[in-house]
């Protein structure tokens, strides 16, 4: 049984960032991730960042990992990286968690305090044939395109508009598929208006207020009705329209991926604005449950960039929850804070702005 | 049109739309009952397809708000794992 000061589950980017704060304040830290290599989804993002310099505005995703991957090396003695390693569970009588590396290699450990950066799932809808192959999450097909160079279909439909569908589509068509439409159930477009308006300019149309009806195929995909749908949702009939695609990419939402916070007992609360079931957290991260925190996209749904801030707080806070008090500690979290609250605050984030609170200890 | 009742929910188990309806009517209204009934949510996958699609119908059906329906019991481990490696595991004190 393995044994540390602090488990951090996920390498991407909430999880090295807590890594990095955590060892640079003094404790031992493990990270298990499931990726072949650390990073996250950090490692296939292609494009590049928004928000200021502190949080690597300007630099594509992948570089990104690059950079924090090797702040965190300068901790290289205090910091144990194991990756192809899923953690499986928690187990509260003693405290201890399973980890399965591969499919053949199950081992225990056992940490004073975990941090859970696992990020999120997929959401998918429920449409006639939503089952065929060449149904896919918009996020893997982005990890077959740009992580392992798979191109993933030739004629691509694209399920939402949030930034999500819309770079995806982009890098479909860099990578020479066709993107037929973009179709979004709510009546504007969910993400940026500069990804939005690069899809728009190589003559990708966005259908807004429309639905994905049914797909069709027999073996595999072959095409699918989008129909318009009013301001109850429902189907405009006879507006359906038929796009022929071997490929749908559904970007229709991601959920905060937290079996683990559930296994431990610790308090959640449904806030739809963060993407679901979220933990209950203080300033900390810290959860309920004493030994446990939390950061990134299993804590709310948000972006890599606040994901990066909350895992450093996270990792500052659980190495002085054991006695790794770094002398600047208090300006040190307060200056997270002031990032965090700069990176909220356009009216993109409104939604989160008002989900937040909803998450927080009342104290 | 292909028909309602062809929609698969849970593609681990195969369990369609019409079958968790059929189900939520006859007052089954948690999605530990239903996974018990039809094991959607069992799979290698362990409901990260279905759960969140069988709440919102459980929700639609009875009317009930989401966070007022009975979540499901999250059991380790959250992904499946042989119980050879289990017992050829170094770590079992």
């Amino acid at each position: 049984m393995k044994e540390t000061d602090i488990l951090v589950v996920g390498g991407g980017p909430a999880g090295l960032c807590a890594a990095i704060e955590a060892a640079r304040a003094g404790a031992r830290v493990l990270i298990i991730d499931d990726g072949l290599r650390l990073g996250g989804q950090l490692i296939k993002q292609t494009h590049k960042f928004f928000g200021s310099k502190d949080e690597y505005a300007g630099t594509r995703g992948f570089k990104i990992a690059d950079v924090l991957l090797s702040e965190l090396e300068r901790y290289g003695d205090r910091v144990e990286a194991i990756t192809n390693t899923t953690v499986t569970g928690y187990y509260t009588d003693d405290g201890v968690f399973g980890a399965l590396t591969g499919e053949e290699r199950y081992f225990k450990v056992k940490p004073k305090r975990a941090i859970i950066a696992t990020g999120a799932y997929e959401k998918t809808i429920p449409v006639p044939n939503c089952d065929l192959p060449g149904v896919y999450g918009a996020g893997a097909v982005q990890t077959l395109m740009n992580v392992y160079g798979v191109k993933p279909g030739e004629k691509a439909l694209m399920v939402g508009a949030g930034n999500i569908g819309l770079i995806i589509s982009y890098q479909l068509a860099q990578a020479g598929v066709q993107v037929q439409a973009v179709v979004e159930a709510m009546p504007k477009i969910g993400g940026y208006l500069v990804h939005a308006s690069k899809i728009r300019r190589i003559g990708i149309p966005i259908y807004t207020s429309h639905t994905i009806k049914e797909i069709h195929g027999k073996e595999h995909v072959e095409g699918a009705t989008i129909v318009q749908i009013d301001e109850r949702w429902e189907p405009i009939s006879g507006t359906e329209k038929y796009i022929e695609a071997d490929l749908i990419c559904l970007a229709v939402g991601l959920s905060p991926l937290i079996e683990l916070l559930w296994q431990a007992g610790c308090k959640m609360r449904y806030v739809p604005e963060l993407g679901g079931y979220v933990p209950v957290r203080n300033r900390e991260m810290r959860t309920s449950h004493p030994d446990f925190y939390v950061a990134g996209d299993a804590a709310a749904i948000e972006e890599a960039s606040t994901a990066m801030i909350e895992g450093r707080i996270a990792g500052l806070c659980a190495a002085a929850s054991l006695g790794y008090r770094p002398p600047d500690y208090e300006e040190r979290l307060e200056g997270f804070w002031a990032q965090l609250e700069r990176l909220r605050r356009g009216p993109v984030t409104e939604k989160i702005r008002q989900g937040l609170p909803k998450a927080m200890k009342e104290e | 049109m292909a028909d309602e009742k062809d929609i698969v929910i849970c593609r681990c188990e195969d369990v369609t739309l019409s079958k968790i309806r059929e189900l939520i009517e006859k007052g089954y209204t948690t999605p530990d009952e239903i996974k018990r009934i039809t094991r959607a949510g069992m799979g290698p996958c362990q409901g990260r397809t279905c759960r969140d699609l069988i709440i919102r119908e459980i929700a639609r059906i009875t009317g009930k708000k989401i966070e007022e329906i009975p979540m499901t019991t999250f059991r380790p481990p959250i992904r499946p794992i042989k119980l050879g490696v289990l017992a050829e595991s170094e770590d079992d004190e």
